[in-house]
């Protein structure tokens, strides 16, 4: 094995498995923390989540297209970009008003966690139904501006190698985009007064209310919170690889995955947790072949893919994960506060 | 003859308090003369929870301003209750409550709170996950001005608090959780402070160190009322105390009275 062969090596496991998994990591943590989120603050898991990140990338969507057609584009960066902050506010209005129509009701007669779910999966239907009717049930493409930071074929030609190393636009974006969100929010709750009550809320909701703390503020913050957080998760992921609504729906399952795995209701926790299951999805799924062929002697070199699943059964990879978690240590790794 | 004599504010509810009974002021003295009536009133309250049967009976609990009052009694007795029920987290079938003369029997907890009562739950009475010094500012939501000023006051009170400020509130010793219980509910900046057996579960030593702390809020003029299971040791500490027995007041005396009444001696402080 020369130097050669470990750099190849190297370039095609960045290529195929590490900025890949970054991406989707990054996108399942902006997931993540919303539905910890709202399962901190307001107690219950918000199965309607795929769907809310649906309709504001829908919503998003549509700006885009208005203004493509109006002739205003970011250049070299997406223009969905753009139109994002007006998609987060549409966003916020519609959970707010779900809030206002349904959940507050539901809030006032104190019903159990378990009630709540099946009210979100209602929600859900009806939110999946409304993005369907607007913008139909199909694929739709809206990254425009530079496609790729480095392409595959600018690596080699710079570096010389076998292995290309291709850095999509959108990825760059989703990773520098999902770490502002996540500073920005913790910055928010660590040291704002209203993020500092939100956790106040979380803790201990009766000694809240006996501090002074408006409930009804920290309930429709947290709605804002969690349509910025659905709409920038939902529209980086369609910039990535592309909208459907179906797809979001399925998003779910790795999104609650990463959730658990890290501990409802811890933040840092939704974190870690997206990234774990991005990376055990996209390791168990790739075919490993074409790194092993440079890293094995000749004799040893694998003939067949060497892949462990097919990416059709990726999803499976979420549930395994989650079911060993519930078995294992139900709290998360973080200790979240789910029993 | 009241300490609030000057600052007693008219009766915005339109009722008077039931049982006063004015005593007419017949000297020559300009300063009008008036009752002592209590600061909290909770007047003959019956009720419970919910639908459920009644807990408490006629019970009749007063607290005057910047004193000490204290509710003991048998295990079931009701003593919680009637605390919870000044405090508006019972369903009320009869009776009233008044703060500083107005009628507050129907106001929510939070709006109670807004009011200058503070509660300290006998459980879960801090924010577990959050630092000793944003539980401080947790109690400080209504009242953000005064607030670096009322903390260090909160940490004059409780130095080893200042120690642990940047320490989770999960973290601490039984003692120091209820420090900082007792923290936060001061940060409400209360007129009245409601504990519900603050001292349950913490060593003889903390509990007497504990009783200090609580005197010296009443001598800020904070009027206390505490709900106790270390009877003995609370009565000596008591302006007034009250001993109930299933919902329903059976002795009400100072503390001294009731520590040197056979009586009560015998059937609830163990002879």
């Amino acid at each position: 094995m020369s130097v050669m062969d470990l750099l190849n090596a190297l370039t095609a496991f960045a290529n195929f498995v590490l900025i890949p998994a970054t991406a989707y990591g990054a996108q399942l943590a902006l997931g993540a923390l919303g539905v910890t989120l709202v399962y901190g603050v307001l107690r219950f898991s918000n199965v309607a989540h795929g769907d809310t990140m649906a309709f504001g990338t829908m919503v998003t969507i549509l700006l885009t297209w208005a203004l493509q057609e109006s002739g205003v584009t970011l250049g070299s960066l997406p223009t969905a970009l753009l139109a994002l902050p007006a998609g987060i506010v549409v966003t916020a209005a519609l959970v707010l008003g779900t809030d206002r129509l349904v959940y507050r009701f539901y809030r006032a007669r104190r019903v159990r966690p378990v009630v709540f779910v099946i009210v979100s999966v209602g929600v859900m239907f009806v939110m999946n139904g409304l993005v369907r009717f607007i913008i139909g049930p199909g694929d739709q493409r809206f990254a425009d501006g530079e496609r790729f930071i480095v392409s595959a074929r600018e690596f080699r030609d710079w570096s010389g190698l076998r292995e290309g190393l291709a850095l999509k636009t959108s990825q760059a974006i989703t990773v520098v985009t999902a770490i502002l969100v996540v500073v920005l929010l913790f910055w928010f709750l660590k040291r704002t007064r209203m993020g500092k009550s939100m956790r106040a809320y979380s803790d201990n909701e009766d000694l809240a209310l006996l501090s002074g703390i408006d409930p009804n503020r920290v309930v429709a913050v947290t709605w804002i919170i969690l349509a910025a957080l659905a709409t920038v998760a939902g529209v980086l992921y369609g910039l990535d690889k592309s909208f459907k609504p179906f797809t979001y729906f399925q998003l779910l399952l790795p999104i609650f995955a990463s959730a658990i795995v890290g501990g409802l209701g811890s933040p840092p926790g939704a974190i870690a947790g997206g990234f774990l299951i991005a990376f055990s999805e996209v390791t168990v799924t790739y075919a490993w072949k074409k790194v092993l062929v440079y890293l094995l002697p000749d004799p040893l070199e694998p003939t067949a893919l060497v892949q462990l699943l097919s990416t059709d059964y990726k999803f499976a990879v979420s549930f395994l994960i989650l079911t060993a978690v519930l078995l294992i240590r139900p709290t998360g790794i973080f200790a979240g506060r789910a029993e | 003859m009241s300490r609030n004599g000057g600052s007693r504010r008219s009766n915005r509810s339109g009722a008077s308090l039931p049982e006063v009974s004015t005593i007419a002021a017949e000297s020559s003295d300009p300063v009008v003369c008036e009752v002592r009536k209590p600061y909290l009133l909770g007047n003959s309250l019956t009720g419970g929870y919910g639908r459920g049967s009644d807990i408490l009976h006629d019970c009749t609990i007063a607290v005057e301003r910047g004193k000490i009052a204290v509710i003991v009694g048998p295990n079931g007795a009701g003593k919680s209750t009637a605390m919870k029920g000044l405090f508006g987290m019972l369903d009320l079938r009869k009776g009233t409550v008044w703060l500083d003369d107005e009628n507050i029997t129907d106001l929510s907890p939070q709006a109670r709170v807004a009011k200058g009562m503070a509660f300290v739950p006998q459980t879960s009475n801090v924010f577990t996950t959050m630092t000793v010094e944003e539980n401080l500012e947790m109690g400080a939501f209504l009242h953000r001005e005064g607030m670096k000023c009322a903390i260090e006051q909160v940490y004059g009170l409780f130095p080893v608090l200042r120690d642990r400020r940047r320490q989770r509130a999960g973290e601490l010793s039984g003692g120091q959780r209820q420090q900082l219980a007792l923290g936060r509910a001061l940060m409400t900046q209360p007129q009245i402070l409601m504990l519900d057996e603050v001292t349950a579960g913490i060593s003889p030593i903390v509990m007497n160190e504990l009783f200090g702390k609580i005197i010296e809020i009443a001598g800020t003029g904070i009027s206390v009322l505490m709900v106790e299971q270390n009877a003995r040791q609370a009565l000596e500490i008591a302006h007034v105390g009250y001993v109930l027995v299933q919902g329903r007041n059976r002795f009400t005396d100072t503390g001294a009275a009731l520590l040197a009444s056979p009586d009560v001696r015998r059937s609830f402080l163990g002879g």
